[in-house]
């Protein structure tokens, strides 16, 4: 029996497909389990069908898998899709009355169960909760704790009554009691037992994750504009950043989004927006002004398929280029990109931190897959006493004196050794100063002499140069430090090229993983490029950004795997094609 | 926040380089005038500038400042008043800025109502760029990129702000120098989005609406029996295809302003040196 377990519901857009899924998930969770979610797409683009899948493991699990163990098929089309990743003795639950669903077919080698999931809703008062007749059903059949269920469907539903809450109890009860009485036989055969532990788990998704970490970073002000896959950002935060003194707006658009979180960087808060490629386009216009002003901002990009409206539900990383070069003219910047969902969390702090202490925008590049997985952590991955702040050479009115010029005024931008300009909010005496997109002097004032120009030019570039001396820009390592292959990749890819590697053999080639989530300034891999015998970059899109970026800095062709359909990798097909390119 | 704050401490040392007899310099010396007379102070005001002659403001003005890009200045006042809402915002603009690249903020910017002024330069011509047609240049206002005219009627501003839901909108002329200050004293007590047009005419490029014109043609509200309170003698004043009017246009007595609507008044600007207190309740809600 493998170590991990394999579950989907799937139906029609308006089924609820999400809100079940997601019910299941949190029981597990709750019952010390790890759990790695992902919505299922449908490899034959029709609209309507959706899923939501579930895997699950006593150990941690970081991606996801082509099988399934257990399905809940509310529609033909559910079984159609995923008749490849059933197995032998997978269990399909379906509702035999449902009409459509009278002629199903299941493969002899698989176990079909047909339980009345409108009929026994409808007994526990209500046809709208079928869905958890299912889950009920997927309990019994897994050997595993209805109470579970139970303590995830209080949770979903208290705010809606106790008498929702019982109700739905029950039908998940009626589920349960369907299958113990007419298929005691094939459930006490099913091979997977979903043992619980005593572990908490959290069970949070990477839009979460950036919101909490922006909280936990002194982040008091998000303005945005709602788009997929970024909005559950900004619904995160609404109504628990006001909890700790911010406030969230919801913009007209994304140029006044990234301008008013501008402003109030501007007056001093810790301040981000949140969007996708297409707000990033938009939002390009202001990002010019947010680095010549030198303004701390965290921007955050959570990818989806482009360009142009592209396919705005499916995955790519497709936005490498242009959040490293994206405006006109040369822009001063930070780019981070969090390998996985806790990391969401840290690298949100460490771009507030990066944002102020160098006074320079900071874009944070997360991707669809990562903004809709679920997945369980032990508490201790989001520890708040770990959080530090940092708000770089902010002056208060006690120094701001060693900063005033002979008349008296503020130098905001005095082109310091380290590049790195005394920052006074408004309000603070003597600190009065403009600061503008137009080329200025220390002071803010517009210039076009040729020296001023070329000092703060160097000055705004020297504050990355110093950011590279004094931060730690370090790769995640993975695998054999020693072993002849090298696999490079950024982004959401770490737990499924990691997973991949536990998959490949003895006879496989070995390789050394470096997962890198500081795309600017980014790591030199020069040493190690050089150690390689072949160097491997995966990545989400067609052209290789990364691979490109690194050829270039290394001076060294790379190998690529490179994946755009829409569907980002899987551990199983990604061992195929890292083996494949190998060999 | 000194009660001796002069207008001439919101002056900066940097001399305007605006053409001489530019309605602007009249239009800046009204919003200092303004700023003092309420007892601020250029180290608690913040002021936003767009792109254009008037976006030059924020160079020649003292204070806390940002100038911005083209067209985004209030979403930027916004920001900032929201972050701290001790700080004195007023956000100004022409009417390229405020009326055509930012007419969608503009619209949003009054509805939202928040508690700051902005002051628009309005010389119904694309100054800097040498005289083009703006949103509000005259149907039949030849210029090099409209030989013909824009053949379309002119934006009113005053309509899109009373329509968005505007609570103070008021319309003043440069030269009048003791009302136009007047104007934006009383459009920054205002609790909540106080807006002015100022009538400022641009003595280089606009040989239509001048001083003169507006010398002869201005009707000041406050010389009539015109109630800023009534919202349809307001409506009538402000849709008067043949007037040109001073004065408060139409103000809502019962504003209720941004921060007040959705409890914003704290200082956002201070943080603790780690996570916020009770920051492991947020962890805790994930289980």
């Amino acid at each position: 029996m493998p170590a991990d377990f394999n579950w989907a519901i799937g139906g029609e857009a308006g089924d609820g497909i999400d809100s079940t899924g997601k019910i299941f998930a949190r029981a597990l969770s709750r019952a010390g389990r790890h759990v790695f979610t992902s919505k299922d797409f449908a490899s034959r683009i029709r609209g309507g069908y959706t899923a939501y899948k579930v895997r699950t493991a006593v150990d941690q699990v970081e991606s996801t898998v082509d099988r399934l163990d257990v399905l809940i098929a509310l529609t033909q089309r559910t079984v159609d899709e995923n008749i490849d990743e059933l197995h032998e003795g997978s269990v399909i639950i379906y509702d035999g009355e449902r009409t459509s669903m009278q002629d199903l077919e299941i493969p002899d080698e698989m176990v079909g169960m047909d339980v009345p999931l409108k009929s026994l809703a409808e007994e526990a008062g209500g046809a709208i909760m079928r869905n958890i007749v299912a889950l009920g059903a997927a309990c019994e059949v897994t050997d595993f704790p209805i109470e579970h269920l139970a303590s995830s469907l209080e949770k979903r539903f208290s705010d809606k009554g106790q008498s929702i809450v019982e109700n739905n109890k029950t039908a998940a009860e009626l589920g349960a009691e369907h299958v113990r009485e007419n298929y005691e036989t094939e459930s006490a055969e099913f091979e997977y037992e979903l043992e619980t532990t005593d572990e908490d788990y959290v069970l949070i998704n990477g839009d979460e994750a950036i919101g909490m970490g922006a909280i936990a970073a002194g982040c008091r002000f998000y303005s945005g504009y709602p788009i997929t896959p970024a909005t559950d950002v900004m619904e995160y935060l609404t109504g628990r950043l006001e909890h700790y003194g911010g406030h969230v707006v919801q913009a007209e658009d994304e140029l006044s989004a990234i301008n008013m979180a501008l402003g109030a960087a501007r007056a001093g808060a810790r301040s981000m927006t949140a969007t996708s490629g297409p707000g990033i386009d938009l939002m390009s216009e202001t990002f010019g002004l947010v680095a010549q002003s030198e303004t701390p901002l965290v921007i955050c990009d959570v990818m989806r398929s482009g360009p142009s409206t592209g396919m705005p539900t499916k995955q790519e990383q497709g936005d490498l280029d242009m959040t490293l070069f994206g405006g006109h003219g040369e822009i001063p910047r930070f780019v981070l990109a969090p390998t996985t969902i806790s990391e969401c969390f840290w690298k949100t702090v460490e771009a507030f931190n990066l944002a102020e202490k160098y006074q320079t925008p900071v874009y944070l590049v997360s991707d669809l897959e990562m903004a809709v997985t679920e997945q369980t952590f032990p508490p201790e991955a989001f520890d708040m006493d770990e959080v530090e702040i940092d708000r770089g050479k902010l002056v208060d009115e006690d120094e701001i004196d060693e900063w005033l010029d002979d008349e008296g005024r503020f130098r905001a931008h005095a082109a310091t050794e380290d590049g790195i300009s005394p920052r006074a909010k408004p309000g603070t005496t003597d600190g009065a100063h403009m600061s503008t997109g137009l080329e200025h002097n220390e002071l803010g004032r517009r210039t076009e002499d040729t020296e001023i120009r070329v000092e703060q030019v160097d000055k705004r570039q020297r504050k990355v140069e110093t950011a590279r001396e004094r931060e730690d820009w370090t790769p995640r390592e993975f695998g054999n430090t020693d072993a002849d292959n090298l696999v490079v990749s950024w982004g959401s890819n770490e737990g499924t090229i990691v997973e991949a590697m536990d998959l490949m053999g003895e006879d496989d080639p070995e390789f050394r993983f470096l997962s890198v989530p500081y795309l600017f300034p980014r790591p030199d891999l020069s040493e190690a490029f050089e150690a390689a015998e072949q160097v491997v970059v995966v990545e989400c899109n067609a052209t290789g950004q990364f691979a490109d970026v690194l050829e270039h800095d290394t001076l060294q062709r790379v190998d690529r795997v490179n994946k755009y359909n829409g569907v980002g990798f899987k551990a199983d097909e990604l061992a195929d094609e890292i083996t494949e390119v190998l060999q | 926040m000194s009660s001796e704050t002069r207008f001439i401490d919101f002056k900066s040392d940097k001399q305007p380089t605006w053409c001489p007899g530019c309605g602007d310099f009249g239009t800046m010396n009204g919003m200092m005038k303004a700023l003092a007379n309420t007892g601020n102070d250029p180290d608690n005001t913040f002021v936003v500038a767009g792109i254009g002659c008037s976006g030059k403001i924020g160079t020649y003005m003292h204070s806390y400042a940002l100038h911005g890009v083209h067209g985004r200045a209030l979403p930027v006042g916004t920001g900032v008043k929201m972050a701290n809402p001790d700080l004195e915002v007023m956000v100004a603009g022409g009417d390229g800025d405020g009326y055509s690249i930012g007419a969608g903020h503009f619209v949003h910017a009054v509805r939202r109502n928040v508690d700051m002024s902005y002051v628009v330069m309005d010389n119904r011509i694309y100054g800097l760029t040498k005289g083009q047609a703006s949103p509000t240049s005259r149907e039949d206002f030849e210029t090099a990129t409209t030989p013909e005219g824009p053949k379309q009627p002119p934006v009113n501003p005053l309509a899109l702000a009373l329509s968005a839901g505007g609570t103070f909108i008021a319309q003043s002329f440069a030269s009048d120098a003791q009302r136009h200050a007047e104007l934006v004293q009383e459009a920054i007590e205002h609790d909540g989005f106080g807006f002015v047009n100022v009538f400022s005419p641009c003595v280089t490029f606009n040989d239509t609406d001048t001083y003169d014109y507006f010398r002869d043609n201005l009707t000041d509200l406050a010389e009539t029996d015109h109630d800023p309170s009534d919202f349809d003698q307001a409506k009538d004043r402000i849709m008067d295809p043949d007037g040109e009017y001073q004065g408060i246009l139409y103000q809502d007595e019962d504003s209720v302003p941004y921060h007040e609507a959705h409890g914003v008044t704290e200082d956002m600007t201070e943080i603790p040196d780690g996570a916020p207190e009770n920051a492991t309740d947020l962890v805790r809600e994930f289980y």
